[in-house]
């Protein structure tokens, strides 16, 4: 289709305010993270420091235990990436294979899921937890990380399932394979991809979520990254703003550098989930 | 290569009828030893959880408290329905959701739209939709809090640059807060919402927009009879979701505003937890979290009323 050239040019303009859009908060973040504190508190704010230092970062470690919640929030993510991923692509399997009331049901659940607002949730998790006596631990935080991330995997794999066509192990099982050996020999290396992208998903929500982990993580010490993240602004709302910017710029990279590898795969895996069952 | 080819959904094979060739080899009586794994947790940590906070709510459940907890009926939904301050949070979260998800959705819509033509930059467009969808929302909070900052902002001194005054604080301006907030989560949920209208924009058939095009149909035209129909299923789908989502959210305006100022901000899940971890009114805290899922389960059954009045197939 021809398009003209004032139509062109609209649409140019209108791709650019929007990349504008998106991109200059982030750039702000970047900027102000590397601004000595003299440019921060001048009246006239400028995009590319003057006098670009890297004391914000240091400041920050020195301020708020950042590897210690970062090693949290490792540990929290990839134990609850894990684990999740293992009980689920089982069931994704069957779900994704078979029609049945049971399969019907756990569908059902998975949109139902999505509309839970979480205190629902939390408030009994929470006395559950307080009587196991895993308040205020990471593997108490593992549990509840493990079923959040159950519904969008489940999502997720039975998608994947799905794309592998089932004259595969149809034919496998013509040519005298067991089920078991059907399942690891055809279809689990053709399903690995899938389970990887939605591994690196679930560890990525995992790793940025805020609200089960400020509710059940009480010392500094057992925080994660944006629970801590959240001491850098003060009581009065007031706070320490390069530090705050380094230490959020920080928290930010593990998350956007996994997310640039898996991306296709996600926006795959969650539209196949939306839009073709 | 654009955002819609790169993000193509793995495909089902073609030819595979409702009731056709079934591997009822594979998957036969093991199912049920390939479900438990995960069906125990489900049951055990997210439906009975969420059964048993709904039995919270007819109690006076509180943290911290030494006498047993006492069944009291109704009476947290009696208070309830008298608390004027959970009542407004409740409009303001319902403006914040739909202050976020209409707005969002047009621009999302209108960004796939330019994403599906043949531009440069739209490996750019991608590469930039990674940042929002990416960040932790504390993160997306802290770093709208520095571009709104007062002094050291860049939004006010923007603003003073191009002479329009500035030293505004937005977010703790009572009118200004609301706004303010709207701003920053439609930002933070562009991406998917492009990205899926993006898929739903692949599945219209070229064909028939060229066939339209031919016949001198304007841009309008086309969108209206070609486009929009291919797109509407899955545009109720994202929009449904946006609003459930954006109704039960938390983190982004618990970063920004804490609630404030004066509780212009405080969305009905931040009351909630207010209650419940703040002053450990665990039973009444749960009777809100009832109230919210009762309301989102009508609007949601009204919603799908409306789509199979629409006569949509998916």
């Amino acid at each position: 289709m021809r398009t003209s050239r004032p139509a062109r040019v609209g649409q140019y303009t209108a791709l650019l305010a929007y990349l504008a859009f998106l991109a200059l908060p982030f750039l702000w973040l970047v900027s102000t993270a590397f601004k000595p504190p003299r440019e921060l508190g001048s009246l006239h704010p400028t995009w590319i420091p003057n006098d670009p230092t890297l004391a914000n970062f240091r400041q920050a470690f020195d301020e708020q235990p950042l590897l210690h919640a970062a090693l949290n929030s490792l540990l929290a993510a990839l134990a609850a990436a894990v684990v999740a991923v293992l009980i689920a692509t089982p069931m994704a399997y069957v779900v994704a294979r078979r029609r049945t009331r049971l399969t019907k049901a756990v569908t059902g659940w998975v949109v139902v899921s999505q509309a839970f607002p979480f205190v629902l949730l939390i408030i009994p998790l929470f006395l559950v937890l307080k009587d196991l006596r895993m308040i205020n631990s990471v593997p108490g935080l593992v549990l509840v990380y493990v079923v959040w991330a159950l519904p969008f995997a489940l999502w997720m794999l039975a998608g994947y399932v799905r794309a592998v066509p089932p004259e595969l192990e149809e034919a496998a099982a013509v040519d005298g394979a067991g089920r078991v050996r059907t399942l690891v020999s055809v279809t689990a290396p053709l399903l690995a991809p899938g389970i990887v992208a939605t591994a690196l998903f679930a560890f990525i929500t995992a790793w940025n979520e805020f609200f089960f982990a400020l509710v059940l993580l009480k010392t500094p010490q057992k925080q994660t990254l944006p629970v801590v993240l959240t001491h850098f602004i003060g009581a009065e709302g007031v706070a320490d703003l390069g530090p705050l910017a380094a230490a959020a710029f920080l928290a930010t990279l593990p998350s956007l550098v996994v997310f640039a590898i898996i991306q296709r795969r996600i926006t795959g895996g969650m539209l196949t989930g939306a839009v073709k069952s | 290569m654009t955002l819609v080819t790169e993000a193509s959904p793995p495909r089902r094979p073609a030819g595979r009828g409702p009731g056709g060739a079934r591997p009822r080899r594979v998957v036969d009586h093991g199912a049920w030893f390939l479900v438990l794994p995960a069906l125990i947790p489900i049951l055990v940590l997210s439906v009975g959880p969420l059964l048993y906070g709904i039995l919270l709510a007819f109690t006076d459940a509180q943290s911290g408290r030494t006498e047993p907890t006492e069944w009291i009926g109704a009476l947290n939904f009696r208070d309830l329905l008298h608390d004027t301050l959970f009542w407004e949070s409740f409009r303001i979260g319902l403006v914040w959701a739909v202050g976020v998800t209409v707005p969002q959705f047009l621009l999302a819509l209108g960004l796939a739209l330019l994403l599906n033509q043949d531009l440069r930059l739209r490996w750019l467009a991608r590469a930039l939709a990674i940042i929002p969808w990416a960040m932790p929302e504390v993160v997306v909070g802290i770093m709208w809090r520095l571009v709104y900052n007062p002094d050291a902002g860049i939004l006010n001194e923007t603003l003073r640059d191009v002479g329009l005054g500035g030293g505004r604080d937005w977010l703790s301006g009572l009118a200004t807060a609301l706004p303010a907030v709207i701003v920053v989560g439609v930002w933070a949920g562009m991406p998917q919402t492009t990205v899926a209208l993006l898929a739903g924009l692949q599945n219209t058939p070229r064909e028939l927009h060229e066939a339209a095009a031919v016949d001198g149909a304007s841009a309008w035209r086309r969108f209206r009879t070609v486009t929009w129909p291919a797109l509407r299923p899955i545009a109720l789908a994202i929009t449904a979701l946006n609003l459930i989502w954006n109704f039960n959210s938390f983190a982004l305006v618990y970063v920004l505003t804490s609630g404030g100022p004066g509780g212009r901000t405080r969305l009905p899940m931040l009351f909630a937890y207010e209650e419940a971890f703040r002053y450990g009114q665990f039973g009444y805290a749960a009777a809100m979290g009832c109230v919210m899922v009762a309301v989102i389960s009508i609007a949601l059954a009204v919603f799908l009323a409306g789509r199979l009045r629409g006569g949509d197939d998916a």
